[in-house]
């Protein structure tokens, strides 16, 4: 399979739900998403990998808090700005994931997806599927299931 | 469609029921063969499995279950004795249906299961009786089964009957067969095959639980099986999911109960509080009766053991009565689950290393039969299931070599163990104890893994053994997973809870009493507690956390795991709850520092921690540096020993004495008064013995203030003889290693050395221990050192404690 069968394979057309992350638009398949909540206790974990920020109490269930920006490489969320929580569903079980904020839900085609950059590195290049570009910004696609690995 | 594979999940539950029942009939059949309540009930399970297989268009199910049916039939009017031959070739057919539902319920047919072989063998038992059976057995082969099916099955009637569409008019001719006490006289004796002598050998090893059961057969049979179908109608199958759902949402309804009665309690409403107390009591009752909902015996899973234990003595050419007490013992669905292949491990574990062959146990002077015990019992919220055989037990000093030589542990480490602690050894990975690899057990893997497997459940397992008496393994396992007791407790501000299965005690020590109570062994914290040493460990160092407690208030949560103690320090300690167990994502399993989470009382979230995983991991490096120290105690009085840790004491007249920490058993404390006189030397009642005492500074002539009220005394214990040694005072524990030693010679010192920034005064221990008490070495020339034990029984038992 060449670079761009598996970037094709990897675009799809649908709806994406998006949030910004240090400046940076991501977007994860709306299927995905369970829920959207706004900054939740946090129970650490000590010894942890870095980026689970911590347990936190939904409705009874208890859910992983994954940092999107400690597993994306980039800065520390600065000091009194609240992580949004995005609760994601895989294979039945609830994740969470802090982002900065969230953005509306995007209808993505796949004829403007392309594979990721080549100037994205490290563990971030693992975690993006492609980019879709849209007007005027990149939409990168989060592949979930990387990084809820952590 | 849907209508047909409900039916053929029905009849799939039903028939798996059947056959472990079935299993466990046929082989205490072979104890009373005439017994035609079993019989019936046995030839029952078939012929309902036939009819339905029938029904349901399963033809070779059908065929096999046919022709047991018709052997079946045929030894319960007695035209067959029931052979140990017969009885294999029965439970082989039960194997092959077993095979069949099996496939049925993979593939939904019945898939390329043979059943010609099976059905052959039946055919041929029938024939190949020894007790000729007074018709032909052609004819005989057709007639009953037909016979049967009118005859009995009431309810499903109509299923079933339309199965044989050859049922014609002989079948009126059987139907009385239903009548036991005419045909109980015409059975006969069991008839003693030659070739299959070992079969007979086994005979009377399951008679133990056969009264029990048998009544109740009885009972059910009496009235033509209609009680039985009374049980069943009081009784309804419930999916296991809707169960697990509503245990999650009794969960629930217990974490908001908690939330609620927690804010309750800070109101003034008595209304208020009033409801609150009756919610509670409500919310623990619900929780009670749906977590009953869940439970069931432990027979579930031990009525196969019969037959494990059955089949395996045979091909081991062992006797062995399988004996079973506390069968009725409820535990959860899902533990019963988890429990059922570690508890079989550990029955053929004792059935093929445990249990001697008949010569050897002859030959031990103990009856050739071998008897394996299975006990259950509630016990303090667990359920404790124990597997216990009269076999030749565990020779520590084996097991001790074989640990050596597979290089898990080291000779010197070994010498050192306590014989309960080698006997812990075969949980290690990759050990086995058989001399021969056989195709039961001994492939390596095994104990490990019953070990792990118990302990994902919560649980622990322990084994004692008593070489030449038995063996006993014991697990000790939660009533359910999903609601447990814990304590919770604080730590760096953030809550913990621990299981209180492995809570022993709570230890509370103010600052003051922290500062002399808790002390350093070499860096490694330890705390005396009632006068045993009990290693500590710090949960902030552990997690890698800063502890937020600074007013020198020492919290000891004291925890026992596989058999040791030790204290986790926690900042402090906040309540007891119920917690509902969360699992917890595979990142945080990972860690392997914590079973679980749980939602507390006010909402927020607390991990659980394993305290089984927490030992190992806090314990390991300790253990390995105290077993370091104690190799040195041979050297204890030479000071020579680079790696040593010596107790430092004052002795009045400011000197210093420094003590080879690995000669101190423990310390305490003497009231001056206790202290009596036998001849010219002081003694102090100790532990129901009498303790001799040495007093340093008399022994050095350094002579210190005489008139105390309370002597520090440091016991020295060896070959069950003990002397005290007593100081000014107990002043710190120093690693001598980085010491500078010069020659000063004096009597009772082997030299000194700077320790601790101060000169320091080696105390030649022996001579000391010589002053307390002249003959405490002459009752054994040797020196005390640990090689010299040829167990280690020799050790105090205060260092095994710990």
């Amino acid at each position: 399979m060449t670079a761009t069968d598996y970037a094709m394979a990897s675009a799809t057309s649908g709806q994406l739900a998006t949030f910004r992350l240090d400046g940076d638009l991501y977007g994860v398949e709306v299927e995905h998403v369970q829920e959207v909540l706004r900054s939740q206790q946090l129970t650490r974990v000590p010894l942890a990998p870095s980026a689970v920020a911590g347990l936190i109490n939904l409705r009874g269930q208890v859910v992983t808090a994954i940092e999107l920006r400690e597993r994306l490489g980039r800065p520390a969320r600065p000091e009194g700005t609240d992580a949004v929580v995005i609760v994601v569903r895989l294979d039945g079980e609830a994740v969470s994931l802090l982002v900065d904020s969230i953005a509306d839900v995007v209808d993505v085609d796949a004829a403007d997806f392309e594979a990721p950059p080549d100037t994205l590195e490290g563990q971030a290049r693992d975690l993006i599927r492609g980019a879709y570009k849209l007007d005027g910004q990149l939409l990168l696609a989060l592949d979930v299931q990387k990084a809820v690995s952590a | 469609m849907d209508g047909l594979d409900d039916i053929v999940e029905e009849f799939l539950v039903e028939s798996h029921e059947n056959l472990d029942q079935l299993d466990s009939d046929l082989v205490a059949l072979e104890q009373e063969p005439d017994s035609r309540e079993r019989l019936s009930s046995i030839f029952r399970t078939i012929h309902t499995i036939k009819g339905t297989s029938g029904f349901l268009a399963f033809n070779r199910l059908e065929e096999v279950t046919h022709v047991g049916e018709n052997m079946l039939s045929r030894l319960r009017d007695g035209e067959l004795a029931l052979t140990p031959h017969r009885t294999n070739v029965l439970l082989q057919m039960v194997d092959t249906v077993r095979a069949l539902l099996t496939s049925i319920e993979a593939n939904g047919g019945e898939g390329d299961v043979d059943v010609s072989a099976c059905v052959a063998a039946v055919t041929a038992a029938m024939e190949d009786s020894p007790t000729a059976a007074p018709e032909p057995a052609p004819a005989a082969a057709a007639a009953p089964s037909k016979a049967a099916a009118p005859a009995k099955a009431p309810a499903k009637a109509a299923a079933k009957a339309k199965t044989p569409a050859k049922a014609p008019a002989k079948a009126a001719a059987k139907a009385p067969a239903k009548r036991a006490p005419r045909a109980r006289a015409a059975v006969p004796a069991p008839a003693p095959v030659p070739a299959d002598e070992l079969i007979e050998d086994v005979t009377p090893a399951v008679p133990e639980n056969l009264p029990e059961e048998a009544p109740e057969v009885a009972a059910a049979d009496g009235a033509t099986g209609q009680p039985r179908r009374a049980v069943a109608d009081s009784t309804i199958r419930v999916d296991v999911d809707l169960l697990d759902e509503l245990m999650l949402l009794v969960g629930e309804l217990v974490l908001t109960r908690n939330q609620i009665v927690q804010n309750v309690a800070r109101q003034t409403d008595t209304d208020l509080i009033r409801a609150s107390q009756r919610l509670n009591l409500i919310a623990s009752e619900l929780q009670e009766g749906v977590m009953k909902t869940r439970m069931q015996p432990i027979d579930h899973i031990w009525s196969k053991l019969p037959r494990v234990v059955r089949d395996l003595g045979l091909q081991l050419k062992k006797t062995i009565r399988l004996e079973m007490e506390g069968r009725e013992t409820e535990l959860d669905k899902t533990l019963l689950e988890a429990v059922k292949d570690p508890l079989t491990h550990l029955v053929r574990n004792s059935v093929d290393h445990g249990i001697e062959a008949p010569e050897l146990r002859k030959a031990a002077g103990k009856p050739a039969e071998g008897v394996l015990t299975l006990r259950a019992r509630h016990e303090s919220g667990q359920v404790v299931v124990e597997v216990a055989d009269d076999g030749a037990g565990i020779d520590p000093a084996k097991l001790g070599a074989k640990a050596v030589q597979r290089g898990l542990v080291t000779p010197d480490a070994l010498a050192r163990m306590s014989p309960a602690d080698v006997l812990q050894l075969i949980f290690l990975p990759g050990f086995s104890t058989a001399a021969a690899v056989t195709n039961v057990s001994g492939r390596g893997v095994g104990m490990d893994v019953v070990k792990t497997n118990i302990e994902a459940i919560g649980g622990t397992i322990e084994v004692e053994s008593d070489p030449g008496v038995g063996t006993v393994c014991r697990l000790r396992i939660p009533l359910t997973l999903a609601i447990v007791p814990a304590l919770t407790v604080e730590c760096a501000s953030d809550r913990y809870a621990i299981p209180q299965i492995s809570l022993q005690e709570l230890v509370s020590l103010d600052a003051e009493k922290a500062a002399n109570a808790v002390e350093e062994v070499g860096g490694a914290q330890v705390y005396r507690l009632r006068g045993e040493l009990l290693p500590l460990v710090r949960l902030t160092d552990v997690l890698g956390l800063t502890s937020e407690r600074h007013d020198g208030h020492v919290v000891i949560a004291v925890l026992r795991s596989e058999g040791r103690r030790f204290g986790l320090v926690v900042d402090r300690v906040i309540n007891t709850e119920e917690i509902v167990v969360k699992a917890v994502g595979g990142q945080l399993k990972a860690i392997g520092l914590y079973s679980g989470a749980t939602v507390l009382g006010d909402g927020t979230v607390a991990l659980i921690l394993d305290v089984q995983a927490l030992a190992r991991r806090a314990l390991r490096t300790e253990t390995a540096d105290r077993q370091e120290s104690r190799a040195s105690v041979s050297q204890a009085a030479a000071a020579e020993t680079e790696r040593q840790r010596m107790l430092l004491a004052s002795i009045g007249g400011g000197r210093r004495v420094a003590i080879p920490l690995d000669t101190v058993t423990r310390l305490e404390q003497v009231k001056t008064e206790t202290v009596e006189k036998v001849g010219n030397r002081e003694v102090v009642q100790y532990r129901g013995a009498i303790l001799p005492i040495v007093r340093l500074d008399r022994h050095l002539g350094a002579y210190g203030e005489s008139d105390r009220d309370v002597l520090e005394v440091i016991v020295y214990s060896d070959h069950g003889r003990s002397v005290a040694i007593a100081v000014e005072e107990i002043l710190d524990i120093v690693d001598g290693e980085a010491a500078i030693r010069s020659d000063i010679d004096d009597l009772g010192l082997l030299g000194s050395a700077v320790l601790g920034d101060r000169v320091t005064e080696l105390l030649d221990v022996r001579a000391a221990i010589l002053a307390a008490d002249p003959a405490f070495y002459s009752a054994h020339p040797t020196s005390p050192a640990p090689h010299d034990h040829a167990t280690p029984a020799g050790v105090p038992g205060s260092f095994l404690e710990v």
